[in-house]
């Protein structure tokens, strides 16, 4: 009498298929399992890589379906690293890369330090710097155009306040200088929360004892901070890192809806300029070879990164 | 008794069988804008006479482009009729996007002929004048200017303006006269309020500063290309004259618009103008019905004039869109049905009262149309005077090089205005090399 539900199963089974399958070894039986997921891997993710590989050597045009395609060698890859405009748009990437970490982890684990105190209204505290990551990034866009509006936006009168400038005297989001600040002020408003709670983590796994033990031996709170806490909590700050740099690599519609990449190409990012070569002028090709140059940037920086992550957690 | 009612009710019952097989439910695509609410409006008439229903799918200005053209690329079937952009048509021809409708517009006595000649060209040809129809001209459309008629009849600023410029406060009559009233607005108070001289067009991520930099541009001097050798750009979009147009849209910009209008378009055009931020506006004239029913700055208050002329001539920019049947529909007939039903003239009759721009000539030529309305005659006018961009195949790539180029020195400064045009002509070279046609 079969009694857990394994045994049903066994029990259930055909003869003729019960025969085939005693007769496979446990690795056999492995594959089978694992197959699906190899499958799939190679289906969504590894064969669009090596066609888009393939496509970055030709002059295809997903929307010329009807022209014949030329293998163009290398010359998408010359062209794309030759273009100046794709520098540019390059160091727009990097500054709002490093801008955006730096402020993002300064004031991130500010917060988290301040929140991992015990006061009155903590959680509500919490919920409230956590509220702007709930947000869409469009609406995000959307709304802090509003707030850099020189006539009208609380960013211009709040700036107005403190110095004095008048409010309409400047434009965050149509000047050359302002744009590229404007994103970083934006993104990390929306995102700051994010490092705060990965941050927030790593301060609470911070066992207690520890302190104690250094209060025992007359460490001074700074040296408890520089010695205990700074390094205790380092490798979840390196992985917040980690995750706000690949998000913002993409970073796209924030700064659609705020600049639309201007003025001129000042805000253009890596992957606003690639849609616009890949999904507006249709260049396939061209954008595939882009995308690839893209890929192995981001994919050896990340590797290194990974790397030294690894070290600092095994120390 | 009996048997005569059993009867009717299985004529009236095979009846609608017939006309529930007939029956398609068609999905015409366009912009989300005041004239699509219109269309629906005025399409109820054809469900109504064809039995057909009727679905839309708008999408909104600045992703309209993106939506749509994505849509075509994929060959779906989501949309039975379109109505796209002017400067689709080269690519809905060659890429077999759109069905080719001369033999259609034969055997249904539809003629090119009825139509202003501008939006035959415009919207249905293609190539461009050849007898080549791929849509029916369904909205035309110009770039045009609406003014504060209250704020310019003001006395004390009628005084101001002449005593400072030696002529009337009134529509300009040349693009200098307009930056002159530009500045002349740009920062005044009016009741208690700073307002500024024109909301122009700069916006980055479309086709926003193109479509506003080209009606200063065309007056200067700019063309296209060498009308006696196509394709051959150098000399013609960065003539002198093109250099001076350029020059004069970024004082535009620097001296008579309202601070932070970067990324403006049409929605922040309307914005600002009814908002009563500006004097004038520049926009298209679809948004004119809207104006003039506005509780503030219509019925009476405000004004509109075609693009001034400038040194080189008067010209303005074409908007507006033809409607063409999608080849990839399974519903081509009944989509043809809603094109020979939408040329009719008592439907653009209606089609023009109910805020759409008809192109039909019986309707503009109509002796009451250009009084109308108060912008018919400015719109006739406008009509008049249309250049349109590029309708090649390739247009969103020369559109995209334009809209970078012109934003980076009108906006953002950077270069000369010769040199933000010599860089387009090198972008659109290699385009027209990549595109075989160089």
């Amino acid at each position: 009498m079969p009694n857990s539900p394994m045994e049903k199963v066994a029990k259930a089974t055909p003869e003729k298929v019960a025969k085939r399958i005693r007769g496979l070894s446990d690795r056999a039986i492995a594959w089978i399992f694992v197959a699906p997921s190899i499958f799939l891997l190679l289906a969504v993710n590894i064969f669009p890589l090596i066609w888009t590989i393939r496509l970055s050597f030709t002059n295809f045009r997903v929307n010329r379906p009807n022209k014949d395609v030329e293998w163009v060698g290398l010359r998408n890859y010359e062209r794309i690293l030759g273009d100046s405009d794709i520098w540019m748009t390059m160091q727009a990437t990097a500054h709002f890369l490093l801008w955006t970490i730096v402020l993002q982890v300064l004031i991130g684990f500010f917060l988290a330090f301040l929140i991992n105190k015990k006061f009155r209204g903590n959680d509500m505290w919490t919920t409230i710097i956590v509220f702007p990551m709930m947000l869409s990034p469009a609406v995000v866009g959307n709304f802090w155009t509003f707030l850099y509006q020189p006539q009208i936006g609380l960013f211009n009168y709040v700036v107005s306040f403190f110095t004095g400038a008048d409010p309409a005297s400047f434009s965050m989001i149509g000047d050359v200088h302002l744009a590229p600040w404007s994103i970083v002020i934006a993104d990390t408003w929306m995102w700051t929360p994010f490092v705060m709670l990965i941050c927030l983590a790593g301060l609470r796994s911070i066992p207690d004892s520890i302190y104690e033990a250094a209060e025992c031996d007359r460490a001074s709170k700074w040296r408890q901070f520089w010695t205990i806490t700074i390094p205790m909590v380092l490798p979840f700050l390196m992985l917040a890192i980690l995750f706000r740099g690949i998000e913002n690599f993409k970073m796209f519609d924030l700064v659609v809806q705020l600049t639309g990449g201007g003025p001129g190409n000042i805000t253009t990012l890596t992957s606003i300029d690639l849609k616009r070569e890949a999904f507006e002028k249709w260049k396939t090709g061209y954008s595939s070879a882009y995308a690839v140059i893209l890929f192995v940037t981001v994919f050896g920086l990340a590797s290194i990164y990974v790397k030294a992550l690894n070290k600092v957690k095994e120390r | 008794m009996k048997t005569k009612i059993t009867l009717t009710a299985i004529t009236l019952a095979a009846a609608a069988s017939v006309q529930t097989a007939q029956a398609d439910e068609l999905t015409l695509c366009w912009a989300a804008w005041d004239p699509a609410n219109a269309l629906i409006e005025l399409s109820k008439d054809f469900e109504e006479k064809s039995g057909h229903e009727m679905g839309f799918e708008f999408v909104p200005w600045p992703n309209f482009a993106d939506r749509m053209l994505n849509e075509l690329n994929s060959q779906g079937q989501l949309c039975d009729l379109m109505i796209g952009d002017s400067q689709w048509i080269g690519g809905g021809a060659e890429n077999g996007h759109y069905v080719k409708l001369n033999s259609f517009f034969d055997a249904n006595n539809i003629t090119m002929d009825d139509f202003i000649p501008a939006t035959v060209t415009g919207y249905s040809e293609w190539p461009k004048n050849t007898p080549n129809y791929w849509a029916l001209p369904a909205f035309g459309d110009v770039v045009g200017w609406t003014y504060r008629k209250d704020w310019f009849a003001r006395p004390e600023l009628q005084k101001e303006f002449m005593d400072k410029h030696d002529r009337k406060l009134d529509v300009p009559n040349s693009l200098d006269e307009l930056k002159d009233i530009a500045e002349f607005f740009q920062g005044r108070d009016i009741d208690g309020n700073t307002v500024y001289g024109a909301a122009i067009y700069t916006e980055r991520g479309s086709e926003g500063i193109t479509m506003g930099v080209t009606n200063a541009l065309y007056n200067y001097g700019f063309e296209y290309e060498n009308p006696e050798k196509p394709y051959e750009i150098e000399g013609f979009v960065n003539s002198e004259g093109a250099v001076k147009g350029l020059e004069f849209y970024k004082e535009l910009y620097d001296n008579g618009t309202p601070p932070g209008s970067s990324n403006w378009y049409m929605g922040e055009n309307i914005d600002a103008y009814k908002s009563g931020q500006v004097a004038m506006q520049m926009n298209f004239a679809f948004i004119w019905p809207g104006v003039e029913a506005d509780p503030v700055v219509g019925g009476g208050n405000s004004g509109y004039f075609p693009n001034p002329a400038g040194p080189y001539g008067q010209f303005a920019q074409l908007g507006g869109q033809g409607i063409s049947v999608v080849a990839y529909s399974e519903k081509q007939e009944a989509a043809l049905e809603y094109i020979k039903w939408f040329a009719q003239p008592e439907v653009q009759a209606k089609w023009w009262e109910l805020g759409g721009y008809s192109a039909l000539k019986a309707v503009v030529e109509d002796p009451g149309f250009a009084s109308s309305q108060p912008y018919a005659q400015t719109f006739l006018d406008s009509m008049a005077i249309v250049k349109d961009f590029w309708a090649e195949p390739a247009y969103a790539e020369l559109l995209l090089a334009m809209q970078a180029r012109m934003h980076n020195y009108v906006i953002a400064g950077n270069g000369s205005a010769k040199d933000a045009l010599d860089s387009l002509v090198k972008d659109w070279t290699e385009t027209f090399e990549d595109e075989g046609k160089l």
